[in-house]
């Protein structure tokens, strides 16, 4: 018949397991290379490229201008009273 | 008698002496010598965060100088935040908007996109967020 072959053959209804010929060594072995091949997939998935372009530094992105407006008059201070470290 | 006026000698330049540190520790300190040399010669510069960086090739002198003044600058920035309750990123920025405004030419200093810049006469690129 044609049509049984159109598709993979479908599993038995009744896991090996319940069989009890799926022991765990075999559970294992079947599953090792799977495990050892992942991260080989993996790391061939991930281009990692030298930038072209500078790297842009958002710094303390978080910091509004407000907070530094406040600080500014502080900040001139300390700058003036620190002259041999600025 | 002798050694009285010994004594008087001993006392007075002990008096001297720290009038003189006295004085350096009130005076506003200059810049140590081996700065302000990397300062003007482009080896250093002031990065927007507040600290210092080096431009070029690190060398091991100059990353112990750096090390140094930065040290000294977070000891700073971590008193001064605490009294403006604020915390040290914050004043650490706000110290590096004006730090890199009173750069004065051919010092270098770090644009708003982290590219090192020699200052000109023209005012700093500096951060959007830099107070005027």
């Amino acid at each position: 018949m044609n049509a049984a072959r159109l598709t993979t053959s479908a599993r038995a209804a009744i896991t090996r397991f319940m069989h009890g010929e799926n022991s765990g060594v075999r559970r294992a072995k079947r599953i090792l290379p799977l495990m050892l091949s992942g991260p080989v997939v993996l790391a061939g998935c991930i281009q990692v490229d030298a930038p072209s372009e500078p790297i842009v530094i958002e710094l303390n992105i978080n910091i509004q201008s407000e907070v530094l407006v406040r600080l500014a008059e502080d900040a001139e201070g300390t700058i003036e009273e620190n002259a041999d470290i600025f | 008698m002798k050694q009285i006026s010994m004594r008087k000698a001993w006392l007075v330049a002990a008096a001297g002496a720290m009038a003189i540190t006295g004085l350096a520790g009130t005076a506003y300190a200059q810049r140590d010598p081996a700065y302000a040399e990397a300062r003007a010669s482009g080896k250093v510069g002031e990065k927007m965060d507040g600290y210092l960086g080096i431009v070029g090739t690190p060398t091991p002198e100059l990353q112990r100088l750096v090390n140094d003044i930065n040290i000294k600058r977070k000891a700073v920035y971590s008193e001064k935040a605490r009294q403006a309750g604020a915390t040290i990123e914050e004043y650490a920025l706000t110290a590096g908007c004006i730090a890199i405004s009173k750069t004065v030419p051919p010092e270098m200093y770090q644009g708003p996109r982290g590219e090192w810049l020699e200052r000109t006469n023209a005012p700093p690129q500096r951060d959007s967020r830099c107070p005027a």
